[in-house]
């Protein structure tokens, strides 16, 4: 659409241009969005084949019970702290003058380098007796913190600091404008960021089953591998996604509608740095800490094991093979979710309409199922209506893309928004079919975009085990998988060397992450 | 005595001085506005005054109290100075009701009588109490920021540029409601603006500021009609400057014999006529002024704009804007006279 007078004078026109790119995008964006809605599907269908009765015999256990409690208390135990430690953290490393605020900002972005059941592995190595609740709620604390602090910290950055001096002029004091001014601003990165650290612990299983504590993920993979396709396991993955419906919507009305954008026009001045005083070298007590517990625990441990092990647990030919297996895992997932979400980020940013928003949001919806209830959904529909698809690398591949979508989209949705829909315009004027001037022009200049999302589904993949130790085709072995087969035989030592390989490839992806959210936050 | 002072105030950002030496002087109840150019450092010295930032030299008094100097900085908290920014700074998460009474104790008694009362006061509709600040317009922002900073009984009043971000037409309405609640609040008020006629016509004070220091204070008429150097003369409106020759009170230059200021001023100096002080009437051979040649018309309505080529040996060009009663005609030959005298720069 060139203009909004031209759109109402000649209709014509118009009517004809929406039947060019968009309408086959939409289509193929449809079509998408099906395929990542299937997990959910299949849960209500195998609910309404169980039928109610069966249903709720199968429910309503102490042993359902039982998880439920364990479930329900690691969430609302871990996220408040999460919460607490990234906003004491952000502030720290954004709005004070701390010591290396800068190196600490880093450090409390890596610990999302090494994967969730890494850090388990690391504290199972410390303290070989660790179980149970605490325990639980400590190490999801050092994994899953960064989730939190990364967009809090943003929000720290974006945040208008000629507020904070209106309310310091109407008589509040420093506390206080933190607490009126500066805590409502961060609501919604809080709320946005608490949610998604909520769906990981909903979804996590490597974590918990190392340290022996029971959720309804690693109850659903224990029933999957005694019964393999069972009713039992179906009902308790129901229940989980009756959590995450719970958690998405608990975010919906915590997140309320109040508006937090700034209101006047031009860019906001950059906000200056509290001087902490005489507090200012105490205060890295609290980063320092963090790292200890984040960091250093998994370093030490990795470390003593490699030691311990020596020249022997580097049997390259096992490791090599895995490694190779898992880059050709991690480029295939990356590419076709990149492919995926590339119709659905055009249209959400060309055609920002009504019905291309509700494809996007069944996106978002779809990736917040946890990896067990979208394998769980996989198998039993390949096994079902297309088992030669059963167990093959297009099955997996399919359960990234629902999986990981939402991280391709957002860095597609902000590189296309770059992009001038006039050079999309201009190639079109100078003899172009619609699709090949997108790919001339739009396609071309997002790439940057499309590579980051690669890379952040790829980090996704690479770390991801629940799924793809269900799914994956007999004889993969991914590093996760590896990692995963050698540490629950207690061969510590061993699966050291695959934890370190999943670490090393994941820091640069990291590092990318943090290079991205402080792009979007405009420095 | 003054109600503020500031005395040589310094701030350098690095190798810029934003502030160079400041010194002004507010009378209790005044309206003062510091007009200067973008980055001239008037928005560093607002700050100052309200507390956000600390001078590297100099002090700030307000009503005989220091408020910060070398030791002491009292913080923006505890100043009692209200502050309207640019934008309004709104709180995007509150309703207008609660911006207004953000700064009152919460379990005041007369509260909601009081935010009531300052709706009515900035001419708002009481209805709107309810709303978010992104459903009221620019102005409407600025009045509801004004109540806000009205609430706590300021002693002084900062306002920072707060109508330029609105369109033309509200400005100046805008303007004169806040000048109107501020004078009937009898507060003390200082306006920065890098609006010229914004500065002129709100305050009795107008200080101009460049690079740091301020060039000329004084009333608005006084700056206006005898600015200190061409610079601040061109700053405040369009001036004509030109070299002469004065004696007895009269200038000999491009425009004639033309009455000075000056006084007793002899000899080579600069003078300035602003060009609303040229008289343009139709040709005679004879008469007072000197003659001269219109062309390049543009008419915008109201008034049109035109260039006059002087008759003399050495032409003297210069363009002038007139009101549209009887457009001169491309090449149609005038009489021009200066009326009032000019103001001999630098003296």
């Amino acid at each position: 659409m060139t203009s909004s007078v031209s759109d109402n004078a000649i209709p014509m026109a118009r009517r004809r241009r929406r039947s060019g790119p968009s309408s086959w995008t939409f289509a193929i964006a449809v079509t998408i969005a099906l395929f990542a809605l299937l997990p959910l599907g299949f849960v209500i269908w195998a609910t309404v084949a169980t039928g109610p009765e069966t249903a709720f015999k199968l429910i309503a256990r102490p042993r359902v019970g039982a998880l439920l409690v364990n479930t329900v208390a690691l969430v609302l135990i871990t996220v408040p702290l999460c919460a607490l430690l990234a906003v004491a953290l952000a502030f720290l490393t954004e709005r004070t003058d701390m010591p290396g605020r800068r190196l600490w900002a880093w450090l409390c972005i890596t610990p999302l380098a090494v994967p969730a059941f890494v850090h388990s592995y690391a504290w199972i190595g410390l303290w070989p007796g660790l179980n149970g609740l605490g325990a639980g709620v400590a190490i999801s604390l050092a994994a899953y913190f960064p989730f939190l602090y990364l967009p809090v910290a943003a929000a720290f950055r974006l945040l208008d600091p000629a507020l904070e001096d209106q309310a310091a002029s109407l008589g509040l004091s420093p506390l206080a404008v933190f607490r009126r001014v500066v805590l409502p601003q961060l609501r919604l990165s809080l709320c946005g960021g608490s949610l998604l650290v909520g769906l990981h612990l909903l979804a996590e299983y490597g974590l918990y089953a190392m340290i022996r504590f029971d959720t309804f993920t690693t109850a659903i993979v224990e029933q999957f591998q005694s019964t393999y396709n069972g009713v039992a396991a179906h009902m308790l993955a129901l229940v989980l996604v009756v959590c995450c419906f719970a958690l998405i919507g608990l975010e919906v009305v915590l997140r309320g509608r109040s508006r937090y954008a700034r209101l006047g026009s031009g860019v906001a001045r950059v906000a200056g740095v509290m001087p902490l005083g005489r507090w200012r070298h105490a205060a890295m007590a609290l980063p320092a800490l963090t790292a200890v517990f984040a960091l250093c625990i998994p370093a030490y441990t990795l470390t003593r094991w490699l030691v311990a092990g020596g020249a022997a647990i580097w049997r390259m030919d096992e490791i090599g093979l895995a490694l190779s297996q898992t880059l050709i895992i991690c480029l295939i997932g990356g590419v076709c979710t990149v492919l995926a979400a590339l119709p659905v980020a055009w249209l959400v940013v060309r055609r920002p309409d009504r019905k291309n928003r509700i494809v996007e949001s069944c996106y978002y919806l779809a990736s917040s199922m946890p990896g067990v209830v979208v394998a769980l959904a996989l198998v039993a529909v390949t096994v079902r209506v297309a088992l030669p698809l059963y167990q093959t690398v297009a099955t997996i591949t399919l359960a990234y893309v629902i999986m990981f979508l939402p991280r391709a989209l957002v860095s597609l949705r902000t590189s296309i928004a770059q992009v001038p829909v006039e050079l999309e315009q201009a190639a079109a004027s100078l003899g172009r079919s619609p699709a090949r001037a997108l790919m001339a022009t739009t396609v071309r200049l997002a790439a940057p975009g499309a590579a980051a999302g690669m890379a952040l589904t790829s980090l996704g993949i690479l770390n991801e085990l629940t799924a793809t130790q269900m799914l994956a085709p007999n004889g993969t072995r991914t590093l996760a998988m590896a990692f995963w087969a050698l540490s629950s035989e207690i061969d510590y030592a061993a699966a050291a060397p695959y934890a370190v390989l999943m670490v090393v490839f994941s820091l640069p992806m990291t590092w990318l992450l943090h290079h991205q959210s402080r792009k979007i936050a405009g420095r | 005595m003054s109600f503020l002072k500031v005395k040589g105030l310094r701030r350098r950002f690095g190798s810029v001085a934003a502030l160079d030496g400041v010194d002004l002087a507010v009378a209790t109840g005044s309206r003062t506005a510091i007009v200067g150019p973008s980055g001239c450092g008037k928005t560093t010295l607002l700050r100052m005054i309200a507390g956000f930032d600390v001078p590297d030299d100099g002090s700030i008094t307000v009503e005989g109290v220091r408020l910060a100097d070398a030791d002491i900085q009292v913080p923006a908290h505890k100043r009692g100075i209200g502050l309207v920014a640019q934008d309004g700074s709104l709180f995007p998460h509150l309703t207008v009701s609660d911006n207004i009474g953000f700064g009152l104790d919460r379990n005041f008694n007369g509260r909601e009588k009081l935010i009531s009362e300052l709706i009515d006061m900035v001419g708002l509709e009481r209805s709107m109490l309810t709303r978010k600040p992104e459903q009221l317009s620019g102005g409407q922002q600025q009045r509801v920021a004004l109540a806000r900073a009205l609430a706590r009984k300021p002693r002084l009043m900062l306002l920072d540029e707060p109508f330029s971000a609105l369109d033309t037409g509200l400005r100046a309405t805008t303007r004169r409601a806040v000048t109107e609640v501020l004078v009937a609040a009898g507060i003390t008020t200082i306006l920065v603006t890098h609006d010229q006629a914004e500065a002129l016509a709100f305050a009795d004070q107008v200080a101009v500021m460049r690079a740091g220091q301020f060039s000329q204070v004084g009333s608005p008429r006084e700056i206006y009609a005898r600015p200190v150097d061409a610079a601040t003369a061109r700053f405040l409106g369009e001036a004509i400057v030109l070299p002469t020759d004065i004696a007895d009170g009269f200038a000999t230059c491009a425009l004639g014999r033309v009455a000075v200021d000056g006084g007793s001023r002899t000899g080579m100096a600069k003078i300035m006529v602003r060009p609303e002080q040229i008289e343009v009437l139709p040709y005679s051979e004879k008469g007072e002024g000197i003659t001269g040649i219109a062309s390049q018309i543009d008419f915008c309505g109201p008034r049109y704009d035109v260039t006059i080529t002087t008759d003399a040996a050495v032409p003297f060009i210069m363009q002038l804007s007139l009101p549209s009663r009887n457009v001169l005609a491309e090449g149609e030959r005038v009489r021009l006279r200066v009326a009032g005298a000019a103001h001999v720069l630098g003296g």
